[in-house]
């Protein structure tokens, strides 16, 4: 969920949106934001499941440091979500162990 | 000294009576007041800044407890933004024969609107009542700390530092 | 290979007050930092800081961060942002990625000076379910509701009561998030009295003497967390579980600074438990046991962010005088002013250990 108005850092402001598809689904984003941001601002919490146990992870540092938030983003897995920014028409999809859903089988 | 600050989070009357920031019977019967909550030695002295008739002090090293000179104090509340620890309180006990006020840093939305009847609290965060908007002061200066004055019932002025956020349920 | 005067990786407090130091003295200074946009974790803290009006005491850090990035960009520092230093090798020799090129590069840095001013990282707890989406640290719940402007879910039960775990259950409940509570280990409140006030203040309740015990998902993420009290061992005792409706659980429980570029040069660090575990050792100018290797900042022991600014500035004037920018007797007034600066913020019973700490480390350092 986004914040609307914050009593310190003040209301939202207007700025351009774009489209990004998550798992086939077309989602509005702010242009420059971070993947994760947008995927919690839809209440998105699961960026991946282990390779091993297939266990789901998410946010853990949001800070680039501990690869927990990684996705598969325009068809390259291991992108740490939290500190990259959205383009036009990017394609972010969950990833399953080291690939894509189906793609490996460990 | 302030030993329920670390166990219980806040602090009891008695802990802050025996500090130097809490006036005398006698002056809150002449006028607001300012009211200083703050027991720990920490490194931090914007409160001495704030005050323009010398009635806050701090000193040297930083880590002084602030001083209230009640006879100095005028109750105007310069104070009350400027504490980074939200821990100055402007209270007003000749408000009328039964209520007092309260004025407190609030820094969450939505604000209140003048004359809206809402929850006071109390350190503990305990629903103590109800208080009633008089003013909310969101001057430029306090930099998004918005400082709001409540009326109270009069027995509850040594007890209600703010109210509850609007909008927060369980 | 680029060949630089002064190079500083990281630029949060500590780095930026650095490189604006050694550029303003004249320095060739160059600011090396992976992310975006400059200022380490000041933008996300919008609380007002503490301290003397020397130390920006009343002033929103995010307002600090702003004028700090200004301030260097009048001083001339030269910015390198989306790069990643991922190497730092013998005769002080960087290796940088440029992540923000359109293919990555990687490129060499020969500097005659460096300052590594990386910072620190959040400490994890582990215990069942913590890899349950929604238990994340309290820093990067901080990160994205006051810089990306999303809550990180809707009711939060908080681990840890130092200051990180006061200020941030604070800023969730400015954001609009629900804290069901403030779980800590020790019998006592670790942060500021007026930080606990303010939540107390807010209804938040404190759970001294207890433990996360686990957190337990439902639809692949936290839908549940369970505490309990601690004996005198720190064992959870049996029969004390409470259950907390909430999901997402926030790991408050400290810092460690970031040594992996000050070890690849072989700088002699040492345990320092009470500043966040192993750190590099450095004298009182910030040098480390690698000559021109300097460090400062959590990076160089977790304190906050005053102290990191002024250990910044004291390793810039240092250096900005090794390149002979500053002459003797000016170095050393600043050095002075900046030294009692700092003393002044190590005071009383939260900063004497810290002062103890930083003595043991100083006095370490210069027998080096």
């Amino acid at each position: 969920m986004r914040i609307a108005n914050h009593p310190i850092l003040g209301p939202a402001l207007e700025t351009d949106l774009i489209c990004i598809t998550v798992d086939g689904k077309e989602l509005k984003a702010i242009k420059g934001e971070m993947i994760a941001a947008v995927l919690l601002a839809n209440n998105i919490r699961i960026h991946r499941f282990t390779s091993k146990r297939k266990e789901p992870r998410g946010i853990y540092c949001g800070i680039g440091q501990c690869t927990d938030c990684v996705m598969v983003v325009n068809g390259k897995p291991n992108v740490r979500t939290c500190i990259t920014p959205v383009e036009e028409g990017m394609l972010i999809e969950t990833q399953y162990g080291y690939g894509k859903k189906g793609e490996i089988d460990v | 000294m302030s030993a329920s600050i670390v166990i219980n989070g806040y602090l009891s009357l008695e802990e802050i009576r025996q500090g130097h920031g809490y006036p005398s019977e006698e002056r809150f019967l002449k006028g607001p007041v300012a009211v200083i909550e703050c027991v720990q030695g920490i490194p931090c002295n914007p409160c001495e800044t704030a005050c323009k008739f010398g009635a806050l002090t701090v000193g040297e090293p930083l880590t002084n407890l602030p001083q209230l000179h009640e006879e100095s104090c005028t109750g105007c509340g310069a104070c009350i933004a400027q504490c980074s620890g939200l821990a100055i309180f402007v209270v007003d006990k000749t408000y009328s024969e039964t209520e007092a006020t309260i004025s407190f840093p609030h820094e969450y939305f939505p604000l209140p609107e003048k004359g809206q009847e809402v929850t006071a609290v109390n350190r503990a965060g305990k629903e103590v009542g109800k208080g009633r908007i008089l003013r909310i002061n969101t001057s430029l200066k306090n930099d998004c700390t918005p400082v709001i004055t409540m009326v109270i019932p009069k027995g509850m002025s040594d007890e209600v530092r703010g109210m509850k956020q609007i909008g927060r349920g369980q | 290979m680029f060949k630089k005067e002064v190079v500083i990786v990281g630029g949060g407090p500590a780095g930026l007050a650095a490189a604006i130091e050694a550029a303003k003295a004249g320095a060739e200074t160059l600011l090396i930092d992976e992310n975006t946009k400059a200022g380490g974790q000041l933008f996300k803290q919008i609380h007002k800081f503490f301290g003397s009006r020397a130390h920006n005491a009343g002033t929103r850090g995010i307002n600090i961060a702003k004028s700090l990035l200004e301030e260097a960009e009048n001083a001339g520092v030269e910015l390198w942002l989306n790069s990643a230093v991922i190497g730092l090798f013998k005769d002080k020799k960087l290796a940088v990625v440029r992540i923000g090129r359109p293919e990555k590069t990687t490129l060499i840095v020969e500097a005659k000076n460096i300052l590594i001013a990386t910072g620190a990282s959040e400490n994890a707890i582990n215990f069942p379910g913590w890899t349950l989406p929604g238990v994340m640290g309290a820093g990067a719940a901080q990160t994205m509701i006051n810089i990306h402007r999303v809550l990180p879910g809707n009711r939060v039960l908080m681990i840890g009561s130092g200051n990180v775990g006061l200020i941030v259950t604070y800023q969730l409940l400015q954001a609009g998030c629900h804290v069901a509570g403030i779980v800590e280990a020790a019998k006592k409140i670790g942060g500021y009295g007026v930080h606990a006030g303010k939540v107390s203040r807010a209804g938040v309740p404190f759970y001294l003497g207890h433990t996360i015990i686990r957190a337990e998902g439902e639809n692949d993420q936290v839908k549940r967390a369970v505490i309990a009290r601690l004996d005198h061992n720190f064992k959870p005792i049996e029969g004390t579980e409470k259950e907390f409706d909430v999901d997402t659980v926030c790991i408050a429980a400290g810092l460690r600074p970031l040594t992996e570029l000050a070890t690849m040069h072989n700088v002699r660090h040492e345990l320092i438990p009470e500043l966040g575990g192993w750190m590099p050792l450095h004298d009182a100018n910030m040098e480390s046991s690698s000559p021109g290797i300097y460090v400062a900042g959590d990076s160089a022991g977790v304190e906050e962010a005053n102290a990191a600014m002024d250990e910044g500035r004291l390793a810039g004037v240092a250096i900005a005088q090794s390149l002979g920018y500053l002459n003797e007797s000016k170095a050393e007034d600043l050095k002075a002013e900046i030294r009692s600066r700092l003393t002044a913020l190590r005071q009383g019973s939260f900063g004497e250990k810290r002062l103890s700490a930083k003595l043991k480390i100083i006095q370490m350092g210069s027998a080096l």
